[in-house]
């Protein structure tokens, strides 16, 4: 069936592109049929294992810095559709993987806080589909298959949001708003594909990219590539397109928060960045001018305002999703500066960021288990009582700060450092004030946790919640000592996308 | 003992003791006895690193962050220098702790123990870092573990004094140190430290003045104006933090940060030709008379010496703007006498406050009669700040004095010796009054008396060893010679 590059064989390792896509789909519609949470909730939590499994595989696989591709069904490109997996890819597949991994042991313990029993076993089947869409994405080098996992992963995405509805009701709403918002990008990004595939008659990325260079400065893929770039900064929140987070990170559960923060948007960003390196042609003026002029500055307002907004929020979720916005400015900022370190610091930051924003979002659910909202008074005090999941809270904070020894400390360097190589010393400036607002939204936190007395004692949380967030916690100081998982596999698929 | 395995034995020690201190938090007197013998371990380890040394500059590199940063850590002279005072103080300053935490009745004695002996640790990684990244991280986790101790009391106003404190400190750091480290790495490839500076002309003058700018205040701990705001905030600390921590172990890993950053970055030779640092001479001369001035309306005894304070390390950042080996060394001795003198000072004013509950200096009238030991243990710690002989103090103005003239700078030969006058007409009174006035309230005063040992004895030790210290600078200075992190020209 299946032939690749490395010539086909039934090796498992040719296989691993689409298993890593088709594993969580296929359990799926199987929970729904054994209609039982426990069982629900072990198959998804083997299923997201086995993902993780396989990007490890898969990484391990790419790491020389070569290309595995797999034809679906056989059918060589153009026609068929490829999958492709590069270091780029591999670095998001893990990261999706380990998130939704980490993500399940946590919901065993708090999705019945959240969410009514019998919605559990659906709540899991959406989940897994998710799951599903944003891995597809990653894989799949094909660009309408790229729309269609994008739309598999947001669909389910809008029903797991709506999940928020049983503790507040503004989650419909919420969720609501996604939708439209999430439908009009999904529009946009379509019609750029139309554009595309009128002009190059093709799917295949690398194809259009050869055809592509072929046009020179045509209009018809300008405009394509104009709408594929307003589509997706709806879809990773790019400022002024970002009103739906907020809201759908406050009111969705924490489960479906920590994984959203952690992967969505992210994805979103990855499509970005492989259309403009293997679909366009990334020297082109065009795509520069746009990201010189449109994309640095929104990039740098967001950086700026969301971070300023964030500290004046009481309600900790919101802080932490206007903190994201902020996250998702350095990200688009490191990518607009179009050179190999601002996309590598692009590329790191994303996975830095998945790791501290998981651990904090988190943590705040496991407060929550406890005080039942996430309002800034109601944690006062919790730091003497829930001494683990708020020491946790604070090296995600301090991550997120960009304190040295910590992840989010190795992500600002190196895009400090492609700001000052590509000459933005203002911009430079501007991180490092936005970094400082980090502090005060961070350090308000803290400082109800420690210093002020509560009112009531809590218990500490169960082992089997704690472990998770540790497990993120750990990994906010790992990247921060060993960059060799990130900032070397960043510097290999830079390296492969800068070619 | 291969020399890197005891750089780590002396970051480590301090570490495990504040493990240790928690795990005996039921246990005083076993927690504070293990922190005693863990002080006492730290101090032999960083005595035997300054008995191995040999002058070979050799980096002992622990791990790689990315290419080209590491964790990495170094022997010289300045940081045994500032080691083995840190190590050989903090002893002094964990007994008196000892006495005075139970005697003022502080909580948390555990936690405060804890975060004590933690930011020791960091002190010790910031004396032997190998190169500014590794300084950069230890000099945070300082900040950060120092916080806690600020803020210990919990009120209101503890609060709002360590708000103060971690703002300016991790404002000007990660504000505009990084962004000097950033720009060094960026333009150099490098962060080691390398006697006679890394940056080989890389930078414009201009650009080296700005460079001077982004670590003269971005190394917010050596409290130059204007960012010295968070010394007198922090003063709501307890004293024994005040003590240790803001007398030697955190302002002084500024203004050491400020010297190695000078030899070792910049340069000592290449700084005085370039004259970047000369605006900085005016700077650190009027921080000197401004803190010199505001300490003299101070009433409250630890703000007056947190204003003091200010003014003396801005004595370290004019050595380093003076930018010749004179300044280096009478910088480094005032790092040393400074440190004796200033901790002095504040076990004095804490000895004062576990015996009589005051804090400002107008109730202290006619105290020295009963507590005849403290007071004159202030009374030489005060001649030695003031720089008069024979206490150590004059030394490093002798070469500060020295090294002005060697650069030209006359002016701030003037700046030195008025700020002496200022010195004494803001730390004598105290013992004049002390000794001299009669009590506003003759009964209540007669029943004070002397705090226990733990508290007294102390800061006898220190303002004894100031005034020995007077007679054995030479070993200090022969050492720094001896070792080229000096060179005087006979």
């Amino acid at each position: 069936m299946a032939s690749e590059i490395k010539q086909g064989t039934l090796e498992l390792v040719n296989h691993l592109p689409i298993l890593q896509v088709i594993t969580p789909m296929l359990i799926a519609p199987i929970l729904v049929v054994l209609n039982n949470k426990t069982l629900s909730w072990l198959l998804s939590f083997v299923g997201a294992l086995a993902c993780l499994f396989i990007s490890i595989l898969l990484i391990q696989a790419v790491s020389d810095g070569s290309i595995l591709t797999y034809y679906l069904g056989g059918w060589v490109p153009p026609i068929g559709i490829e999958y492709r997996i590069d270091a780029v890819s591999a670095i998001l597949l893990f990261l999706i993987s380990i998130i939704s991994a980490i993500v399940l042991i946590f919901s065993y313990s708090s999705l019945h806080a959240e969410i009514p029993e019998e919605k559990h076993t659906l709540f899991y089947s959406c989940f897994l589909l998710c799951l599903t869409g944003l891995l597809g994405v990653v894989a799949t080098a094909d660009i309408f298959n790229v729309f269609v996992f994008l739309e598999i992963s947001s669909l389910s995405t809008y029903v797991l949001v709506a999940q928020g509805a049983f503790l507040d009701r503004r989650a419909l709403s919420a969720s609501f708003n996604y939708l439209i918002m999430g439908t009009i990008g999904a529009t946009f990004f379509v019609i750029g594909i139309g554009y595309i595939y009128m002009a190059t008659g093709s799917l295949n990325m690398m194809d259009i990219a050869e055809r592509v260079n072929q046009f020179g400065d045509n209009r018809t893929i300008q405009a394509g590539f104009a709408f594929i770039v307003v589509g997706m900064g709806l879809k990773l929140a790019m400022v002024p397109l970002h009103v739906w987070l907020p809201n759908a990170y406050t009111f969705a559960p924490t489960v479906v928060t920590c994984f959203l923060a952690a992967t969505a948007t992210k994805v979103a960003l990855y499509v970005l960045i492989r259309f403009v390196f293997s679909v366009f042609n990334y020297e082109d003026i065009f795509v520069n001018e746009l990201f010189f002029l449109l994309l640095m500055p929104l990039a740098v307002i967001a950086m700026i305002a969301a971070s300023v907004i964030a500290i004046f929020k009481q309600n900790l979720k919101k802080l932490l999703a206007y903190s994201s916005l902020a996250q998702i400015g350095y990200m688009l900022l490191g990518l607009s500066l179009m050179s190999q370190k601002g996309l590598a610091s692009s590329l790191v930051h994303m996975v830095n960021h998945g790791f501290t924003k998981a651990a904090l979002f988190m943590s705040l659910g496991a407060f929550m288990l406890n005080t039942k909202n996430v309002y800034i008074k109601s944690l006062s005090g919790l730091g003497k009582s829930m001494p683990f999941t708020s020491a946790a809270f604070v090296i995600g904070g301090l991550s997120l700060i960009g304190v040295p020894g910590t992840a989010g400390f190795i992500s600002k360097w190196l895009l400090l450092e492609a700001a000052l190589e590509t000459g933005y010393w203002l911009v430079a400036i501007l991180i490092i004030a936005s970094s400082l607002f980090a502090v005060i939204y961070v350090w308000k936190i803290i400082e109800v946790l420690y210093f002020s007395e509560s009112s009531e004692s809590y218990n500490e949380v169960s082992v089997l919640t704690l472990m998770p967030i540790w497990i993120l916690a750990l990994f906010c100081i790992f990247l921060g000592i060993n960059t060799s998982l990130t900032v070397d596999v960043a510097i290999m698929a830079t390296e492969i996308l800068f070619k | 003992m291969p020399i890197e395995f005891l750089i780590f034995l002396t970051v480590f020690t301090p570490a495990l003791v504040g493990g240790l201190n928690l795990i005996f938090n039921k246990k005083p007197n076993v927690r504070d006895t293990v922190t005693l013998l863990g002080a006492l371990i730290t101090f032999y380890f960083s005595l035997n690193i300054f008995l191995s040394f040999d002058g070979q500059a050799t980096q002992y590199k622990l791990a790689t962050i990315m290419p080209g940063i590491d964790i990495s850590f170094h022997i010289e002279p300045l940081g045994i220098i500032f080691s083995l005072l840190a190590s050989g103080l903090w002893i002094l300053t964990h007994i008196y702790a000892i006495g005075y935490m139970r005697g003022a009745k502080e909580k948390n004695h555990s936690r405060f123990f804890f975060f004590f002996s933690v930011s020791i640790a960091s002190v010790m990684g910031i004396s032997f870092s190998g190169n500014l990244f590794t300084l950069f991280l230890f000099y945070e986790i300082l900040t950060l573990i120092t916080f806690p101790l600020v803020s210990h009391k919990g009120s209101t106003e503890a609060l709002r004094g360590a708000r103060v404190y971690l703002s300016i400190l991790l404002g000007t750091s990660i504000g505009l140190q990084l962004l000097g480290i950033i720009w060094i790495y960026f333009s150099v490839g490098t962060l080691d430290f390398v006697k006679g500076g890394i940056l080989n002309g890389s930078f414009g003058s201009l650009e080296l003045i700005l460079l001077v700018g982004l670590f003269a205040f971005g190394i917010g701990k050596a409290a130059l104006f204007p960012f010295h705001r968070w010394l007198p905030a922090a003063m709501v600390a307890p004293t024994p933090v005040s003590a240790l921590l803001h007398a030697v172990a955190v302002v002084k890993a500024g203004v050491f940060t400020v010297l190695k950053v000078g030899v070792y970055i910049f340069g000592v030779e290449s700084l005085s030709v370039s004259g970047a640092t000369d605006w900085l001479t005016w700077l650190a001369c009027f921080s000197i008379l401004f803190a010199s001035l505001i300490a003299m309306t101070k009433d409250n005894l630890k703000a007056r010496l947190a204003y003091s304070t200010i003014s003396q390390l801005a004595y370290v950042v004019l050595a380093f703007s003076l930018a010749n080996s004179l300044g280096v060394l009478g910088g480094a001795l005032q790092i040393v006498t400074h440190a004796f003198g200033k901790i002095t000072l504040f076990m004095c004013a804490g000895s004062i406050y576990v015996a009589t509950k005051k804090t400002n200096i107008s109730n202290m009238q006619g105290l020295g009669r009963v507590m005849p030991i403290t007071f004159l243990s202030f009374l030489i710690g005060a001649i030695s700040i003031i720089g008069l002989p024979p206490m150590s103090g004059s030394w490093a103005k002798w070469f500060l004095i020295l090294s002005s003239l060697e650069a030209d700078k006359q002016f701030v030969v003037l700046v030195l010796l008025i700020s002496s006058l200022l010195n004494i007409a803001y730390l004598l009174p105290l013992v004049a009054k002390g000794f001299y006035l009669n009590p506003i309230d003759q009964t209540e005063t007669k029943s004070f008396k002397e705090p226990s040992a733990l508290v007294w004895l102390p800061p006898a030790i220190t303002a004894s060893i100031s005034f020995l210290l007077f007679f054995y600078v030479g070993y200090i200075r022969d050492f720094m010679i001896n070792f080229g992190l000096v060179s005087l020209g006979n």
